[in-house]
């Protein structure tokens, strides 16, 4: 999209970026979608985006050119987990469950998750009155942690690994075994 | 307005709003150019922004969600996200 460079730069730079992010998935327990140039293609259109805006926005969604606007949607976006528990895959299909993975259940388009003010602010170019102030925006959209309505913790039983979430992870990131591992902490 | 055009059979008015970078719109056109079905598609984030306004408000009439890819077909029926066997129908293919 840039330009820059040969068409051989291009797929070598492709090429590069899905083996990290290949990489990557696997050392947090994560999959990529195993159709392969579906996902090479989705790579490549995140070098795009972080050539276009200077980080990697969601290639599926629209963006709203601004950092601060797109914060909930920068690859990996706020809603991969949830999506993927739900669904078999993130927004983009990036991102597949250990199911899609391994060619037990198809990829059907996943519903937005992303909170209508949110996308309305990058439509328009401008934060919501609510979230205007960054600092005071939680990761998740959600209550602050420690809050009236706190998000849960989990307690990976095995390797003691803590997160705070809704769910606990498909699988731990720290020593890989199952959710169903987790206690609540 | 930034649309571009694709020739094809005649199969009504199909115009559909997309990203350059979405590789399910990518999917999506190319669903409809195996068809030989011709349509329009507006990629958004290849817009100005008074052509994006202009076409956010045309996309939010048929999807409150703004979400790409939509598909228009007679200005009446619209399909959300690539699902074939809704486009086969809305399009009698």
């Amino acid at each position: 999209m840039s330009g820059a460079g040969t068409e051989g730069d291009r797929e070598r730079r492709v090429e590069a970026k899905y083996e990290k992010l290949k990489k990557e998935a696997a050392a947090g327990g994560y999959f990529l979608n195993p159709d392969e140039p579906f996902a090479k293609d989705l790579a490549e259109s995140l070098l795009v985006n972080e050539e276009r805006y200077g980080y990697a926005a969601c290639p599926c969604r629209l963006s709203g050119g601004r950092r601060e606007l797109d914060l909930d949607i920068i690859c990996p976006c706020d809603y991969r987990d949830a999506d993927v528990e739900e669904h078999g895959a993130c927004y983009c299909a990036l991102y597949v469950s250990g199911e899609v993975a391994r060619g037990e259940r198809e990829v059907a388009p996943v519903p937005e998750r992303r909170p209508d003010a949110l996308i309305e602010a990058a439509a328009k170019g401008g934060l919501p009155v609510a979230a205007s102030q960054p600092a005071e925006r939680a990761p998740s959209q959600g209550a602050a942690f420690g809050g009236s309505s706190a998000i849960p913790v989990w307690r990976c039983k095995v390797c003691g690994y803590l997160c705070a979430r809704d769910n606990p992870p498909g699988v731990c990131p720290i020593c890989k075994v199952t959710k169903d591992r987790f206690e609540r902490f | 307005m930034g649309a571009t055009k694709v020739d094809g059979n005649d199969k009504g008015k199909v115009r559909i709003f997309t990203l350059s970078t979405c590789i399910w719109c990518k999917k999506t056109k190319e669903f409809l150019a195996q068809n030989n079905v011709a349509y329009e598609y507006i990629d958004m984030d290849k817009l100005d922004a008074d052509e994006k306004d202009a076409a956010l408000v045309e996309l939010k009439k048929w999807n409150e969600k703004c979400s790409m890819p939509t598909v228009v077909v007679n200005d009446s029926v619209c399909i959300v996200g690539f699902k074939e066997q809704e486009i086969r129908e809305a399009l009698s293919l």
